[in-house]
């Protein structure tokens, strides 16, 4: 085996593939560091050429700028409290539902579900002017709640809750406690949910990145600065006819640098929760 | 005499169950009717919040969008019933048939090239040799847990239409004049689809791999047996066995390569709907809604919209699922 190993890959077709791999990884990595690079640099290192491709000292001055212009960490807290409340319901949603359609029995069950599957199929523009005016017509029209209502739908998330639910949870428990005469939205509390805690972790990555990152919906539901969420407020900073490069990247950097730690510090559970979401 | 005590046992217990049959039966079903019930009503209930939320706003809205897209009407006066002329109206326009041909280019220079690379990456990250695997995943994969509107901006700086802007520097190394990457017909379709490309192939990426590792390694050890070398390997086993997985991407990527909006719109800032280099069909759509009020024709864009996905996606998938077919009919 030894042997075939060694005529399988020679080191020079191993250093090619790791020399690929790392201008792969550069590619990957570059435009993080130049960000880091134009947030550090006053605005007039960008029309030097050669361009600057050193960090400089202008990190404060840059985020003050940004600070000028946009309403940073209210921003930021309208996104993370949007994100949280999304995740907390969607959690709950998905799995009382994956409860049900993974151990109860009732009639149109099979439809139900696939009727939850093909939800999946409405592209999200399709509804976006009555859902605007929806919105508007209940008094949502730029606040949270009216940015969350639609992030509360997640048929992806039913899915991925039956699918675990039935795979991890016992029949004899669920007839067991039964017997002893739990309810069933006891034995949802009690019983389901302990079991069902890691799977909400990857259930949870999914739901707060894609309700973080989602730009057109709130997009059209914010108009007031007061309730801009981050990714509305940094999309403000470039809306400007004298563009500064500096102080647009500051606040990128600023709001992707803490994303980027949790990502790293998780990394793995972030990456099984997409093939996790995407592959079963 | 064996067998007849036996018998006479199955005989004397079919007796007693006869006996105690109707008093036994009466009350299991009568405990497990009213825990059936019990469990149906739990089931509608605990389902009922996604289809409440559902058809308040998904359901309703999508089809209140189709009945708009009959409607003239500008968000206040009163709706007027103009049959076809909406999309007619839209389908005349020729700035609606230039942000198909902009979504299109842009979706196939965007997402193509992803999935080819994206099946590589996977291919070279699985080898068995490889260290630092977990560093190189983890790289590839950043980009995908930055959010469109950063990406947007990120690269806004790297292909600004300045001399300076390091894409143009570094194209001035190579000679080739500044490109206008904000305004010009082809430098923003290919800065767009570069960081399209940019954010979406680690994810891809990941979904191969997992699909990969999923494949039994004797198939890969038959095969070095047989004297194939990597890149037999990746063609006549990897390719074929990842084909679920193949299926799946060019699914996703279809439907989302449709729907691009936040990308152009961000990169291309206060110009994004007064140029239409890069004006996609969701940019188009928004633009009559939200710039123009004209609520009807937007709606009309919609549902087209939702026509050409729904085409696409189905030609696209049955074209990768048809190929696969037909090599494995070769091969046999």
């Amino acid at each position: 085996m030894s042997k075939l190993e060694k005529r399988r890959s020679t080191p020079v077709s191993r250093i090619l593939i790791y020399a690929l791999l790392s201008i792969v990884s550069l590619f990957s990595l570059f435009p993080f560091y130049w960000m880091f690079v134009m947030a550090t640099s006053p605005s007039s290192a960008y029309n030097s050429i050669p361009p600057t491709v050193a960090p400089g000292s202008f990190l404060v001055d840059n985020f003050n700028k940004v600070l000028d212009k946009i309403d940073f960490f209210q921003a930021m807290w309208n996104s993370f409290v949007v994100c949280s409340i999304v995740t907390i319901v969607v959690l709950f949603i998905s799995s009382l539902a994956g409860f049900a359609f993974a151990k109860f029995k009732f009639r149109g069950k099979n439809i139900f579900f696939t009727a939850i599957l093909l939800t999946m199929i409405i592209p999200p523009q399709l509804g976006l002017i009555p859902q605007y005016f929806l919105i508007s017509k209940a008094g949502f029209l730029d606040t949270l709640p009216g940015v969350m209502i639609l992030f509360f739908l997640n048929p992806l998330g039913i899915f991925l809750m039956r699918q675990y639910i039935s795979e991890s949870v016992p029949d004899e428990l669920i007839e067991a406690a039964k017997l002893d005469g739990c309810s069933n939205f006891k034995i949802y509390r009690s019983i389901v949910l302990p079991i069902i805690l890691p799977a909400f972790a990857t259930l949870g990555i999914i739901v707060f990145s894609a309700a973080w990152g989602e730009f057109l919906w709130q997009f059209t539901v914010l108009r007031d600065p007061e309730k801009y969420t981050i990714q509305v407020a940094l999309a403000q900073l470039s809306n400007t006819q004298n563009v500064d490069f500096g102080m647009i990247l500051s606040g990128v950097f600023w709001a992707t640098v803490p994303l980027l730690i949790i990502f790293l510090l998780f990394n793995r559970l972030f990456i099984s929760s997409i093939t996790e979401g995407s592959v079963k | 005499m064996h067998a007849e005590s036996n018998k006479e046992k199955v005989r004397k217990k079919g007796d007693m169950s006869v006996y105690q049959v109707p008093r036994k039966k009466k009350v299991r079903k009568k405990r497990y009717r009213s825990e059936e019930k019990k469990d149906m009503i739990s089931g509608y209930l605990y389902i009922a919040p996604f289809f409440i939320i559902f058809s308040l706003v998904g359901l309703y809205p999508a089809l209140f969008s189709i009945y708009l897209g009959f409607q003239k009407w500008n968000g206040l006066s009163p709706m007027e019933f103009v049959g076809l002329s909406n999309f007619k109206i839209v389908l005349m326009d020729p700035l609606f048939w230039k942000s198909v041909y902009n979504t299109i280019v842009m979706g196939i220079m965007g997402t193509a090239p992803q999935l080819v690379f994206g099946i590589i990456f996977a291919f070279l990250l699985n080898l068995a040799f490889l260290k630092f695997r977990n560093f190189f995943r983890v790289t590839i994969f950043m980009p995908y847990i930055t959010s469109m509107v950063a990406v947007a901006l990120i690269f806004s700086v790297l292909f600004s239409d300045h001399e300076s802007s390091l894409v143009n520097y570094l194209l001035s190394l190579a000679g080739v004049d500044p490109v206008n990457w904000s305004s010009s017909e082809w430098g923003t379709k290919i800065a767009i689809s570069i960081m399209v490309f940019w954010r979406w192939v680690g994810y891809n990426t990941i979904i191969y791999l997992a699909g990969i590792q999923s494949i039994p390694n004797d198939l890969y050890e038959a095969a070095t047996i047989d004297g194939a070398n990597k890149f037999q390997q990746l063609i006549n086993i990897t390719m074929p066995m990842l084909k679920p997985f193949i299926i799946l991407t060019v699914f996703t990527s279809t439907v989302g390569a449709l729907q691009l909006f936040s990308e152009p719109t961000v990169f291309l800032g206060n110009s994004a709907f007064t140029r239409d280099e890069a004006m996609t069909i969701v940019m188009y759509l928004y633009r009559d809604a939200f710039k123009l009020q004209s609520f009807g024709t937007a709606s009309a864009t919609a549902i087209i919209l939702l026509v050409l996905i729904t085409v696409f996606a189905v030609i696209n998938t049955s074209l990768i699922a048809g190929n696969g077919r037909k090599k494995r009919g070769e091969n046999a």
